[in-house]
């Protein structure tokens, strides 16, 4: 599974990616985190409000800190 | 620097003009530009909901209102929008008093237009957003 974080790196980014990477952490799954901090690449997922949580391609959640639970429903699918 | 290209503002109100090809469909994006430059709403993708496109959607959710600026009857603006599970506040130029195919699209038009969008049922909420228009 591949978690992307879009966002340039303010806070509510760093705040995603530590949640991501707890949820990651607490479910004991192999993933791969990464983050996309350049605007173009971030425009081209479609997505206008950052921060937001990519799965596998897929954006799953777009202009919020998702916390750690509810990353883990996500990617538990 | 990074920081300055933050995207991770308050969403706040998002606005979608059908954009489309008659008199009415070119006022209500030009109106929908209006109220984005005096800072009422942000202009935002309709094509980007119609083609479903996973960040947009993801991006619409975030918001805190949907309006939509429909030029005719059709209501096309409205229908991408609820066809992607929104329900947005929805304003068509006919109601407010814009004749498809007899409007004239120009600063006045769309000046009485924006008035009428910002002193109608969305004044509240468009309130929230901003303060009022620039006057521009």
């Amino acid at each position: 599974m591949k978690i992307e974080i879009l966002g340039v790196g303010c806070p509510k980014c760093k705040q995603l990616t530590a949640n991501a990477e707890a949820a990651v952490k607490e479910l004991n799954i192999q993933a791969e985190i990464g983050k996309v901090t350049d605007i173009d690449k971030i425009t081209e997922y479609g997505v206008m409000m950052t921060p937001a949580l990519a799965v596998d391609g897929t954006v799953v959640s777009a202009g919020k800190v998702l916390s750690k639970d509810e990353i883990k429903k996500i990617i538990s699918k | 620097m990074a920081q300055n290209n933050c995207m991770c503002q308050e969403a706040g109100v998002l606005i979608f003009p059908c954009s489309g090809g008659s008199d009415v469909g070119e006022l209500s994006d030009r109106v929908a530009r209006k109220m984005a430059k005096c800072g009422q709403a942000k202009m935002f993708c309709l094509a980007g909901i119609g083609a479903h496109i996973p960040g947009m959607i993801e991006s619409a959710k975030a918001a805190n209102k949907l309006i939509t600026i429909d030029g005719c009857q059709a209501l096309c603006s409205k229908k991408i929008l609820e066809h992607a599970g929104f329900t947005p506040i929805s304003f068509n130029l006919k109601d407010l008093g814009f004749e498809k195919d007899k409007t004239k699209v120009d600063d006045d038009t769309i000046e009485k237009a924006a008035t009428k969008i910002s002193g109608g049922k969305s004044e509240e909420i468009i309130s929230r957003n901003t303060g009022g228009c620039c006057g521009n």
